[in-house]
């Protein structure tokens, strides 16, 4: 396997002052935003816990938003060949299942309370458990599944993202007990400063981490690049 | 530069599969030994105490099937890989599309032999009881597109397997998160279906509909990917 062209330059990286201001505004939304989440109005029925409101909401969000990033650059890898979309997929891919966690974990404590069971099968909940799977599913076989592996896990993305719509609709089609997305638009107005802060400050930490993860992606894969042509050039063995 | 139309390049291949199949035998008398097993397995576990209810049944249905498919479906794809005829395939000069809709339908086939063992054995075993001509068919007719669906998603991730390593855990893993929504459908459906009274057999008109969607959704998808996923790096 003989390496003609040069490694891959190592693409201009994002400035790091950028990616530190974003780490500050986003460190500082997360500071402020229990405070405003304490101060917004206590949900009637629901009372208290009706606060995860706030983190669960855009961690889920986040956690669609990371699939479909997901899916469309598996597709640009899969059609165009392009390694940098590779990278960028796998980085969301792994952000999908951290914020899906959150979503999966924060969810049935707040329905505990709620609705009076920790898990109901109800069309949002399965397909929200289904994509948070499926992209388990991705890393495992990009992991594992050696040589290969990297085709396989983006046609798997490919579907992953095609359940992105289908949990975002599924509220609106189906009788089922999750609120609807409509929630949102309609929130008391007392209630969205903190929403909208949390929302903003996940974001935030998204786009750092989403960086952070794409820039060790080229790292190893230049990395990868320069050991095989030392390899080629007789300057180490194996 | 191809010598056979569309449907012909589809019905070789698939000929190919059926005969492969006809002269070694492995892979029927196995899966189908392997199904049985399966819903034996099932009734030591449930019988014994109150009679197994309709929806049991039909999870029952599905999940024999799903294993049993599983098991043959990745066999069948070993067996390709072993002596190399995969590569053969795809540098014959057939559509990839042709080939990915023989493989559709070879699986499709087995599994459908499959059911001819479940059903049975669950009628047998369970004591289920399907009811009129009527009720049979829509089973059958939820049963074929399941396995459609099924299959759709199956074959394309059992050729594109390659030269993927863990290969055997690899397809079920791949494979069943995608399939889950054929496994819902399925088991509600049969559920639906066995029940038997008039509202339960609009809900399995819409469990059907839904297979439908599902089922050209997944063939358009396998079609569309088929090529890009075997290609190697």
């Amino acid at each position: 396997m003989a390496m003609s062209t040069d490694p891959p330059a190592l693409t201009k990286p994002a400035p790091l002052t950028t990616l530190w201001l974003l780490l500050a505004v986003t460190s500082v939304g997360m500071l402020l935003a229990p405070q405003l989440i304490l101060r917004a109005p206590t949900e009637p029925t629901m009372g208290f816990v009706q606060r995860i409101f706030y983190f669960h909401v855009p961690c889920a969000w986040l956690a669609m938003l990371g699939a479909l990033t997901c899916g469309v650059a598996s597709a640009l890898y899969l059609f165009k060949n392009s390694d940098k979309a590779e990278h960028v997929a796998v980085s969301a891919a792994e952000l999908t299942v951290v914020f899906g966690l959150i979503a999966i974990v924060s969810g049935p404590l707040w329905a505990r309370k709620a609705w009076g069971v920790w898990w109901q099968w109800d069309v949002r909940l399965t397909t929200t458990a289904l994509l948070w799977i499926i992209f388990i599913a991705y890393l495992f076989a990009r992991r594992y599944g050696g040589p290969g592996g990297r085709r396989l896990g983006a046609g798997l993305a490919l579907f992953g993202a095609a359940d992105v719509p289908m949990i975002y609709v599924s509220v609106s089609l189906w009788r089922t007990i999750h609120p609807k997305t409509s929630v949102v638009p309609t929130l008391d107005p007392g209630m969205r400063p903190a929403f909208w802060l949390s929302m903003v400050s996940l974001h935030v930490l998204f786009i750092v981490l989403m960086q952070l993860r794409v820039r060790l992606e080229r790292a190893r894969a230049r990395y990868n690049a320069l050991h095989l042509q030392a390899q080629d050039a007789g300057l180490i063995d194996d | 530069m191809t010598s056979a139309s569309f449907p012909r390049q589809v019905a070789m291949l698939l000929w190919k599969d059926v005969r492969v199949e006809l002269r070694a035998g492995e892979l029927i008398y196995a899966t189908l030994l392997f199904a049985i097993i399966i819903v034996l397995l099932f009734s030591f576990a449930f019988l014994g105490g109150a009679p197994p209810t309709v929806e049991v049944m039909a999870g029952v249905l599905w999940v024999a099937l799903s294993l049993s498919g599983m098991l043959g479906i990745s066999r069948s794809f070993e067996r390709e890989r072993e002596a190399d005829t995969l590569r053969a395939l795809l540098l014959a000069p057939v559509e990839r599309s042709a080939l990915y809709l023989s493989k559709l339908l070879s699986v499709s086939l087995l599994m459908l032999l499959l059911c001819a063992v479940v059903v049975p054995a669950l009628c047998l075993l369970f004591g289920m009881q399907v009811g009129d001509a009527g009720a049979w068919g829509r089973l059958i007719l939820l049963l074929t597109l399941g396995i459609l669906g099924f299959a759709a998603v199956a074959a394309l991730f059992g050729a594109s397997l390659g030269r993927a390593r863990v290969r055997e855990v690899l397809l079920p893993l791949l494979v069943y998160p995608l399939v889950v929504p054929v496994l819902l459908a399925g088991a509600r459906g049969t559920y639906a279906i066995l029940y038997g009274t008039p509202e339960s057999l609009d809900d399995a008109a819409r469990w059907l509909k839904f297979l439908l969607v599902f089922d050209s959704l997944a063939v358009m998808g396998g079609l569309w990917l088929f090529e890009p996923l075997c290609a190697t790096e």
